[in-house]
């Protein structure tokens, strides 16, 4: 893979994050990171979205007529969506419930229109790609990071597996409730915001 | 052909949605089946929570075949009707038809002691969609012996905690007839004084949502009357 294709990849986990940098896809960040489970499931399905609707659409791109050019790619990205909740109805269906609204909420998510306009519509169809599964490891990385911190704290599991002892608890140990609720991811992404910045200098502005 | 022309546009929508359409279909019919199984087994773990037994995917089918002995399908009169499987009935369904057509599925469980217990369906409305649930009785088919309730839609925190242990647990040991063998079925309200058999604590801030559980406990439970006083004598 030559370098300028990795660095389609490696560049929106770290310094070009479509979370902690553009600060886009929060919604989904916040509600579906109480545990860890679903946080994964939701990176996967939106690391699958992303990169096949930018291949999809900049395989389409010199075909789209301009006017309706938003609304072509609304209708590849929701087909994709839907594809996403049937197959995890059929094979997932707890997590499916546990995610509810929020897998068909992904249409919705900004990163995805962002990397097609941005990138998919004048881009061949292997950057593309790369750039969709680079932004969707970006946004799941971020998303494994937060709901193993809130599930951790939480609840004291990691992917459902009790991981603080129970001597913890009798010692007067209490899993931190505020952990579950939403406000709590917000601070966690800020505290990453935090982390990233002071270490990559370039990234805080004026 | 100019890209920007209407017919090219109008051609090409067309095309657009006629693609997608097909894979879709061709999508939700192959993993139709999969997914009817998938809320098959939710039923399932669904009625056997109400007699306390905790399922997975993997083993609710092999619990629900040993502890469900029987299942079947009566009318309001208690009378039994043949022909129909109660596990296929919805009970929503049933309870918009007139009242003498209304076919009503009973579940019969034996637990691990022996002890005999009677699994009826309720459907009811919530504040923001439906809500439904399971409801288990005792043997003398008037104390509870557990329920579990589930929504479409209510609001998280508020209504949506009728789906919470917590709140059902405190069911248990409720009587849905009074001494003189009236039935009462089970308040849901805010005032309930310490010891009373015939209600709960209603959810705070969810008063709407605990109205329509206690509306869907006497609707249904009604339902079944003729059922229950038929098995009591």
């Amino acid at each position: 893979m030559s370098k300028k294709n990795l660095k389609l990849i490696t560049n929106p986990i770290n310094k070009d994050n479509p979370i902690t940098v553009q600060v886009l896809g929060i919604c989904s960040a916040l509600a579906v990171t109480v545990k860890l489970e679903p946080a994964v499931v939701m990176a996967l399905s939106v690391t699958f979205v992303t990169a096949m609707s930018n291949v999809v659409l900049s395989l389409l791109r010199n075909t789209i007529p301009k006017r309706i050019r938003i609304i072509v790619q609304l209708v590849v990205v929701a087909a994709l969506v839907i594809i996403v909740d049937q197959i995890l109805k059929a094979f997932a269906y707890d997590i499916s419930k546990q995610l509810s609204v929020f897998v068909g909420l992904i249409i919705t998510n900004c990163i995805i229109m962002g990397r097609i306009e941005a990138f998919a519509l004048s881009n061949k169809p292997i950057p593309s790609f790369l750039d969709g599964i680079g932004n969707g490891l970006g946004y799941g990385i971020i998303l494994i990071i937060v709901g193993f911190s809130r599930e951790l704290l939480g609840s004291g599991t990691i992917w459902g597996f009790q991981v603080i002892p129970d001597s913890f608890y009798e010692a007067g140990y209490s899993n931190n409730g505020l952990m579950i609720l939403p406000p709590m991811a917000l601070i966690v992404v800020g505290i990453i915001i935090w982390i990233q910045r002071s270490k990559n200098r370039e990234l805080i502005e004026d | 052909m100019d890209k920007n022309s209407n017919k090219y546009t109008f051609i090409y929508s067309i095309l657009l949605v006629v693609i997608v359409a097909t894979v879709l279909t061709f999508i939700a019919v192959g993993l139709g089946p999969r997914q009817e199984k998938n809320v098959e087994l939710e039923k399932k773990a669904n009625i056997l929570k109400t007699i306390n037994i905790s399922s997975t995917t993997k083993d609710v089918e092999d619990l629900y075949n040993k502890y469900i002995v029987e299942s079947f399908v009566v009318n309001r009169n208690g009378e039994n009707v043949n022909g129909i499987d109660a596990f296929t009935i919805s009970l929503k369904e049933e309870l918009r038809k007139e009242e003498n057509e209304q076919n009503l599925p009973v579940y019969i469980a034996k637990l691990d002691d022996g002890s005999k217990k009677y699994i009826f369906t309720l459907n009811g409305k919530g504040l923001w969609g439906g809500i439904w649930g399971y409801i288990s009785l005792d043997s003398d088919l008037n104390t509870v012996y557990g329920v579990n309730f589930d929504h479409a839609s209510e609001t998280p925190g508020l209504g949506a905690e009728i789906s919470t242990a917590v709140f059902q647990v405190n069911f248990k040991g409720k009587k849905i007839f009074d001494e003189n063998n009236n039935f009462v079925s089970i308040d849901v309200s805010k005032k309930v004084t310490e010891g009373n058999i015939h209600a709960v604590d209603a959810v705070s801030g969810g008063t709407i949502t605990s109205n329509g559980v206690r509306d869907m406990l006497k609707n249904c439970l009604n339902a079944y009357l003729g059922y229950i006083k038929k098995v009591k004598n």
